[in-house]
Formats: C-alpha cells, sequence, structure tokens
C-alpha cells in the first residue's frame, strides 16, 4: 500500500477507488479480519438476549434520528448548565474554523487527540498545521498511522495493516529507538513518547461515541487510557461530534455499550468508559456538532437508518470485499460495507458513486450489525440512486442494455431469441482470440459454463407432450 | 402468502399446503438454459411427494440481475411480467435461492403494488419447500461420494434457509459428508458485482476453491446454481481441482446410486 499523506478528500477518493476491483491482496489483513469477526460471532452466540439488544438498540437509534431537533437542544441545555459551550458547524471547514477559534483564543500551540472520526472527516490535523499548530494522534494505532504519514485502513483498528516488525521499523526510523517487533517493547516506546505530551499540550480534542441529550452528557470509551487524558489533562477540551451521535436517556447507554465493545473488539465492556458531564474544575470544555452531509442521509427515509451506526466497524470485519481490498480502497475516511453507504451521503454520489457497487451483497454487514442497519439493502437502493442521479457510474449505455435487457425478459418468444443468441455466443466464445468487456472480466479468472443439448423448457416441452 | 415474523435472522410463516395443490415451477434463466438437469431434478422431488407440478411456459427471469446493478426500472417490466405469469399459483417453487429471494424481499422495494408483493410472497425455495412446508427430512436418496456443501449468501441471509439443505444432505444414505471450511463466507460471485469487480469476484472465488481442496471433497453441491456457476468456472481453470464437480443439490436427492 502505498504512502496517501498528500492525498486530500475528493483527490484521495478519485484516485484510490481502482483498488476496488483489484485488490491488492493482504493476507494478514484478511486473516486478522476474519478472526475478529469469528470471535464476536461466538461471543454473541453465547448471550440469549443479543438479537433482543440489536432489536432494542436499532429502535433507540431509530428514535433519536428522527427526533434529532428536539435530542441536540435538549442536550445542549442539559451540558451547556455546566459551562460547556456547544457550537454546531454545518460543514468540515466551518469545524475547522471554530476549532481553530478556540485554539487562537487559548493561544494553542499543540493539541493532543484521542480518536475521532469526525476529526478525519474534517481533515483536522492539516487545517491545524496550516495555522501553525500540532496536533498529535495518541490512540496507538492512529499515532502509528500519523508517523507512518498514512491514513487509517480501519475505522477501530487504523493500523491494522502494520505488523509488529514495521512498527519497530517505523518507531526506529521516526523515533531513534532500538529497533525491536517485541509487542509489549513496542507499547512502551509509544507510552514513554505520548505521556509526556499530554502534560505539555494545550488543548486535548476528542470524539464522542454517545451523546445523552436527558443528562447532557457525553460517553467515550477507549482502552489506553489516552482519552481520559486527553480530555483532562490538558487547559482546554474540544469533543467532536456528528449530529447522529445523541441518544435520548441515560438508560439507554447500557445496551450501546454492551453492543459496542462486543462488536467492535470482542470485549464485554472496553477497558475504559468515560462519562463526561462537563470541563475538569478550572478548565474549558466545548463541544461541536458537526452535520457535514449526515442532514443528506436524513432526508432521504430509505436512508437515513445508516446513521444509526455507531462505528463499531464489525461490517468491515465480515466484509468479504473489505478483506481483501483494505480500507484504503475505499478513498475516503469510511472504509468497508458501511463507508460504502454513509460516504456516497455525506460527500455526494457524484464523488462515491462507485462505492456501493463495491459489494457482492452476501449480507455479512448486516448480519454483524448491532444496530440492525440492513446494509445491504441499502447498498442496492444506493445503486439504484446513483445510476439515476449525476454519479460516475450513471451511463447511457449501461441503462440502453438493460432496458433491451427487460424488453427481452418480458414475453417467451423474445427470451427464446435472446437466450439462443447468449447459447450460441457461449458456444463460440471459445474460438475468440480475445473476450471484449463483461465477458473478458468472466472469461480472466473462470471457464463459461458449458452449454448442454437442450433447455430446460425444451427438455419439459418434449416430455409432457 | 408467506409472512416475515422477525428479520434478522429472517424467521418466515407459511401458509399450509393442502394436498393435491399444484405449484408453479419456477425455473431461473440460467438454469434453464445451462443447467437443465437442476430443474430436471427438481420436478422429480416435487413429484415423489405427490405435489403436482405445472411448468408455465410465459416464465423468463425473476429482475434480480438489473435489479441489483442499480436499473430498477428496467427490473420493474421483468417483476410485472414474472407476476403476471405465476399469478394463478399459491405456491411457486424453484431450485434457487437467490432468485426466491428476489421475489420474497426484494419486489416490495422494486414495485410496493400490494399485488407484486403479494405473488412475490408466494415463492418458495425448493429444500425449504421441502422440509419447512412440507415437513420432508428423508428423500430417500443414496450418493456415496464425499460432498461439500454450499449455501449461497442470499438463501443464509435474506430467507435464513440454513437448516432444510442441511437436514436433507444429511439424510442421504452412502454420503461422506465434508465440511468446508469457513462456509459462510461469500464465494464472490454476487451477480454483475462478478464482472464489475472481477479481481475482487475472482479473489473471493479462490479463496472458496482453495477451501473446498483443502476439505477433501470431490462434489460441491448447493441449493444455489449461481453461485456453483462461479465456483465450477474457478475450479475448470485450474487442473489441480479440475476433478472437483459441481452439482445442484437437488440432483443428488434424487440420486440412486
Amino acid at each position: 500500500m502505498s504512502d496517501t499523506s498528500h492525498l486530500h478528500g475528493a483527490e484521495f477518493l478519485k484516485s484510490q477507488t481502482a483498488g476496488l476491483s483489484e485488490p491488492a491482496g493482504s493476507k494478514a489483513l484478511g486473516e486478522s479480519t476474519e478472526r475478529s469477526a469469528k470471535q464476536v460471532r461466538e461471543m454473541a452466540a453465547t448471550i440469549p438476549q443479543w438479537q433482543d439488544w440489536r432489536e432494542a438498540a436499532h429502535r433507540i437509534k431509530r428514535y433519536a434520528v428522527a427526533h434529532l431537533d428536539k435530542l441536540l437542544a435538549e442536550f445542549e441545555r442539559n451540558i451547556s448548565v455546566r459551562g460547556v459551550t456547544v457550537l454546531y458547524a454545518a460543514d468540515a471547514a466551518e469545524a475547522n474554523r471554530l476549532v481553530i477559534q478556540i485554539a487562537q483564543e487559548h493561544g494553542v500551540k499543540r493539541v493532543v487527540k484521542s480518536k475521532t472520526m469526525v476529526s478525519e472527516e474534517m481533515e483536522l490535523n492539516h487545517a491545524l498545521a496550516d495555522v501553525g499548530v500540532t496536533a498529535l494522534e495518541t490512540d496507538l494505532g492512529e499515532y502509528l498511522v500519523q508517523l507512518a504519514g498514512q491514513r487509517p485502513t480501519h475505522i477501530v483498528t487504523p493500523a491494522l495493516h502494520l505488523s509488529a516488525e514495521d512498527c519497530g521499523r517505523l518507531f526506529a526510523d521516526k523515533l531513534d529507538e532500538p529497533y525491536t517487533a517485541e509487542h509489549k517493547a513496542l507499547t512502551d516506546i509509544a507510552r514513554r513518547h505520548l505521556r509526556e505530551e499530554y502534560l505539555r499540550a494545550d488543548m486535548g480534542v476528542s470524539g464522542v461515541n454517545f451523546a445523552v441529550a436527558e443528562t447532557g452528557t457525553i460517553a467515550i470509551v477507549e482502552n489506553e487510557g489516552n482519552a481520559g487524558l486527553s480530555t483532562s489533562a490538558p487547559p482546554v477540551h474540544v469533543a467532536l461530534m456528528g449530529i447522529e451521535k445523541v441518544i435520548p436517556r441515560i438508560e439507554h447507554l447500557p445496551v450501546f455499550l454492551n453492543l459496542l465493545g462486543r462488536s467492535g473488539t470482542g470485549q464485554k465492556l472496553t477497558s475504559y468508559t468515560h462519562l463526561i458531564h462537563g470541563a475538569t474544575p478550572g478548565k474549558k470544555m466545548y463541544v461541536i456538532i458537526l452535520d457535514n452531509g449526515r442532514t443528506r442521509a436524513l432526508a432521504d427515509p430509505k436512508t437515513r437508518v445508516a446513521l444509526a451506526c455507531i462505528r463499531c466497524g464489525s461490517c468491515l470485519n465480515n466484509c468479504p470485499v473489505y478483506r481483501r481490498v483494505g480500507g484504503w480502497a475505499y478513498g475516503w475516511v469510511y472504509p468497508g460495507p458501511i463507508g460504502s453507504i454513509i460516504t456516497p451521503q455525506l460527500v455526494g454520489l457524484e464523488k462515491a458513486g462507485k462505492l456501493p457497487f463495491a459489494s457482492s451483497l452476501c449480507g455479512a454487514c448486516a448480519e454483524a450489525c448491532p444496530v440492525k442497519i440492513d446494509i445491504a439493502h441499502q447498498l442496492v437502493y444506493l445503486r439504484h440512486r446513483a445510476a439515476k442521479e449525476p454519479s460516475p457510474v450513471r451511463s447511457m449505455a449501461e441503462r440502453l442494455m438493460w432496458k433491451s435487457w427487460a424488453w427481452s425478459m418480458s414475453g417467451p418468444l423474445r427470451y427464446w431469441l435472446t437466450m439462443t443468441a447468449v447459447r450460441i455466443g457461449v458456444r463460440l466464445a471459445k474460438f475468440l482470440p480475445w473476450h471484449p468487456l463483461q465477458l473478458g472480466a468472466w472469461t480472466r479468472g473462470r471457464e463459461l459454463p458449458r452449454v448442454p443439448k437442450a433447455t430446460f423448457r425444451g427438455n419439459w416441452r418434449h416430455n409432457e407432450k | 402468502m408467506i409472512k416475515l415474523t422477525n428479520h434478522s435472522p429472517p424467521v418466515w410463516e407459511y401458509p399450509k399446503y393442502e394436498p393435491g395443490e399444484p405449484v408453479g415451477l419456477f425455473i431461473p434463466c440460467y438454469i434453464d438454459q445451462f443447467f437443465p438437469a437442476s430443474g430436471e431434478a427438481t420436478v422429480e422431488l416435487l413429484r415423489r411427494q405427490n405435489v403436482p407440478v405445472e411448468y408455465p411456459k410465459e416464465q423468463t427471469c425473476c429482475g434480480q440481475p438489473a435489479f441489483n446493478s442499480g436499473y430498477w426500472d428496467e427490473a420493474r417490466r421483468v417483476v410485472r411480467h414474472f407476476c403476471d405469469t405465476f399469478e394463478p399459483y399459491r405456491w411457486i417453487v424453484g431450485p434457487s435461492g437467490s432468485c426466491t429471494a428476489m421475489c420474497r424481499v426484494f419486489f416490495e422495494q422494486v414495485d410496493p403494488d400490494p399485488r407484486i408483493v403479494e405473488i412475490g410472497r408466494r415463492v418458495v425455495e425448493l429444500t425449504e419447500f421441502l422440509v419447512n412446508v412440507l415437513g420432508v427430512t428423508d428423500t430417500g436418496a443414496r450418493y456415496p461420494h464425499k460432498v461439500a456443501l454450499h449455501i449461497g449468501c442470499h438463501t443464509r441471509r435474506e430467507l435464513g434457509v440454513v437448516d432444510p439443505p442441511m437436514t436433507l444432505l444429511r439424510s442421504i444414505r452412502d454420503l461422506e459428508y465434508h465440511e468446508l471450511p469457513n462456509m459462510e463466507e461469500c464465494c464472490g460471485f454476487g451477480g454483475t458485482f462478478s464482472v464489475k469487480m472481477a479481481g475482487t469476484s475472482l479473489a473471493m472465488g479462490r479463496t472458496k476453491v482453495e477451501n473446498l481442496a483443502k476439505c477433501g471433497a470431490d462434489v460441491l453441491v448447493s441449493p444455489d446454481t449461481s453461485c456453483l456457476m462461479h465456483i465450477e468456472g474457478l475450479l475448470r481453470r485450474d487442473p489441480a481441482t479440475r476433478h472437483i464437480q459441481t452439482k445442484h443439490l437437488a440432483e443428488i436427492l434424487v440420486a440412486d446410486e
């Protein structure tokens, strides 16, 4: 996989989606995702109420997504009474402006970040660098990816593509550490370098897993302690969240915590669950709530359910396509099946219309999804929209092809004529020196089916006489 | 009409089959043209259960290729033709889980007309009909071969039909069952996906073939001929796997070797 740090946003998207059809192939990625998917399945099988949890989480999210106006206002009211400033951003650019404004107000030079996918959407690190503020990723995976000058390949385990050896070389190269591929030694190195940074930082930036409207609480789950430090050690904390992160009541939180840890990493609960109600005494806290295309998904009743996603990464781990193409092939922040349904809505079908086609529609994603998003059905629906609306896959030639197909499948005589032609074509194909288009795509790795002497209907007519 | 009582995993409630009721036989286009033996084994299986089989000659395709490609307006025309053809039958039985899922699950997305949705909900996959509707658990077959089973993803996840093919396969005398490792993973066919994203489709197919070779089976059976068309194509391309045969499950359920 190549270095992609120089590519931004849509440019990245355009240059990378070729990898969807011609996988670079990383055996390690396939094996580790398969292993973790299996682990989650086996764990879920031991929990009798697993399906009930999924259904409950689905319903809570559907309700929340349908009542965002009310719930966001309630969340804002309840957290701001404790001195937290809540700001809204329509898009990534506005969110970046807000973060920069806060940074400048507080004279911030150094930022520590815990995991936030929203900041990846914003390309916040670049925006901060442009105004002379250094942002350091503190999640181990994100830290590795940042050191390597790459992008995450997975939403939960960003450095899934790096082996321990890769990490050892990276630390030797960038941090002047003696080479090691031993796991504990590697984490010790990272810890030593990161610990100092929390104390030196002027501002901490985090994501939000859930925002509870009733109590004005933000919940952050993590395993490394870095989110706890990033949100409490520096004098200023900025939490970034998409509008869809809000849930109505605190009693709704446990079902999500139960599902998220298990689906994401196979843990009963993540090592740390932070419930933050306001700033640490003497410090300042901001929450920035971002739309960035989410209301586009909200506007279509058929796609709205995509906003229920809790970013567990389970659909990635279960996806046979993701396992083979890796995260970068999807060209933007969110890879895998969930990326294929939310990216086209966040950045528009005209840029990302190809993504919904990166699926065999096997449905392993929907089966694994802890909040029961019908991802496979969403993919087909977005294909339908991509074929109609301006997108890289909309093609007059293909529409004409399907129109003539529909004509030929709408009557037995036409069917017979078309199929006879197909049978002759398949028979003759082996004599062709070169196979064009779809035929070539099939035969580059597969034989065509053998053509039998008679068809089923031919035999039926003969036998039933 | 078949009712959905739970959607993930799907659970269906079937009406009662009245003895002597004719079924409309739905033979998907690629089976009609390239795999007639699967269709003929289907007829044989149904007749052995004293189910009168009628084959409406007007039938063509269920519309799935255009639907999955995003061309829903074009798919709708074919879906309507399907419904016009099969309207007289309370039961529509076909030897393909994928096409059954198109009718039962996806017709309503293409065309919410209640008539279309209702006819789509009458379509039953063959092994599902035998086991879940008729209560058959043994077809009396004998097949002394090493056999692995592949269940297509639409059969497995859209219809939730996993036990019926398994139950019937287990009833076959002298059959040596070899479990396909990682059998839940997609084989990579995916309809037009196989040619639109050919490299990825082939990579998935190769994994399936490797697992098949590893498990030691000589025959791969499935309630889904479309997956088999892709897997067979891969098997025949490589001299090391050319000896492995693929067959629709129905073909070995009528075998007496």
